[in-house]
């Protein structure tokens, strides 16, 4: 086979394999090109997150307004503490607004759902939530019923 | 008795010294960068005949490996009632284990049993070493553009392998089970990370790629340059390859993906 022909052939061939790439990063993973600075962060404290992970999704009304940034153990009130990232577009979350653990389906995925509250005080950069709803734990409500309280 | 003693350490010692050569080798074929004008057109050469045709069975086994993982995980997930998450399940598997893997077995037995078959004859009809005497190193002439051939061209087929499989998958699944298109890829996307998966799998056929190359061209090499010598050194390209890449691949992906 002629040189040129072998030397354009082989460079198709690179450029697929890049192009497989591109699609696997793009289209296949979660890598999107957003800004960093589009969102702002909140904090959290749960007694217990269950299944929650970073990654995780943040919802108000079933849309997707943020992500979980990080979970850590507060070494002194012995709580998970979670950080989120909201948003920025979404910056009237009343002041006394609820972060609750909600499941999705039986099996599915546990992410955290804002229920509003009545403040006109909006959160901003860096504050925590007032109040919080741990997961459900399946052996404590079986036991609850168990005992018929 | 003794006699069996003595041939058991002289064949442990014939396995390390053929591993030292083959390291010495890999020096004198890594370390020989020929001129870009000369190498240049070797490389693209290999990488035709490395690469270009083993596209062939690369795309078809993805397609239907994917496939088969459509139908496959669709009837377990859906005891579940979870089958939207299928397109998670295909595309983890592939990025993350099987596009790496698989690619390099198909590799090993395409092309680097084509690579050793085609350096042992060249060593067995003395090609090898007329290139010596003429002053060419075989090394760089012959042994370095079929090496960085084999290294370049794994991951690409490993990518487009994984391409072809999500791409399958989603065949079987949306347009045949019934998925919901948008679930597909949306669960997909949420939880494929680019850097944790794609990225280390990435990782992987590179490392499989310089595995794969360095014993196919090595077997070539250091044959008996006889007929049955060639075919005893193509057939164990084709296993140590696989046994290479099966056991990089567990400690790879302890290390990768395991919680230490």
């Amino acid at each position: 086979m002629a040189q040129r022909t072998t030397e354009i052939i082989v460079g198709l061939f690179i450029i697929a394999g890049l192009a497989a790439l591109l699609f696997l990063a793009l289209q296949v993973s979660g890598l999107s090109p957003k800004a960093a600075g589009a969102t702002y962060k909140l904090h959290a404290n749960f007694n217990d997150i269950g299944g929650l992970a970073p990654r995780g999704r943040i919802s108000m009304a079933g849309v997707t307004v943020g992500t979980i940034e990080s979970i850590t153990l507060d070494r002194e009130t012995f709580q998970a503490r979670v950080t989120m990232s909201i948003h920025k577009d979404v910056d009237n979350i009343p002041a006394d607004s609820a972060a609750v653990i909600r499941t999705s389906g039986i099996l599915g995925e546990q992410y955290i759902d804002i229920s509003i509250g009545g403040d006109l005080e909006s959160l901003k950069e860096g504050d925590t939530f007032y109040s919080t709803q741990s997961a459900m734990n399946l052996e404590r409500m079986i036991s609850n019923f168990a005992s018929g309280r | 008795m003794m006699d069996r003693i003595a041939a058991l350490g002289r064949t442990g010692l014939d396995v390390i010294a053929s591993l030292g050569r083959a390291c010495q080798f890999l020096a004198g074929v890594v370390g020989g960068v020929p001129k870009p004008s000369v190498g240049f057109p070797l490389l693209v050469k290999q990488l035709y005949a490395v690469g270009v045709l083993s596209l062939a069975i690369v795309v078809v086994s993805g397609l239907f490996i994917g496939m088969v993982l459509g139908l496959q995980g669709y009837t377990i997930l859906s005891d579940f009632g979870s089958e939207a998450a299928i397109g998670q399940m295909i595309a983890l598997t592939l990025v993350r284990e099987l596009a790496p893997v698989v690619a390099a077995l198909l590799f090993a037995g395409r092309a680097g049993s084509a690579l050793t078959a085609e350096i042992g004859l060249m060593k067995a009809t003395e090609q090898l070493s007329s290139m010596e005497m003429m002053g060419v190193d075989p090394l760089r002439r012959v042994i370095a553009p079929r090496f960085w051939a084999g290294f370049i061209s794994l991951p690409v087929l490993a990518m487009i392998f994984a391409v072809v499989g999500v791409w399958g998958g989603m065949l079987v699944g949306v347009e045949w089970l019934g998925v919901y298109e948008g679930s597909y890829w949306g669960n997909m996307q949420a939880s494929v990370d680019f850097v944790d998966d794609v990225l280390n799998g990435l990782i992987k056929s590179v490392v499989f790629g310089f595995v794969c190359a360095w014993i196919a061209v090595y077997q070539g090499y250091d044959c008996v340059p006889t007929s049955a010598g060639i075919s005893s050194a193509t057939t164990k390209t084709v296993v140590y390859s696989s046994l290479a890449v099966l056991g990089l691949d567990f400690v790879l992906t302890a290390v990768m993906f395991g919680n230490f």
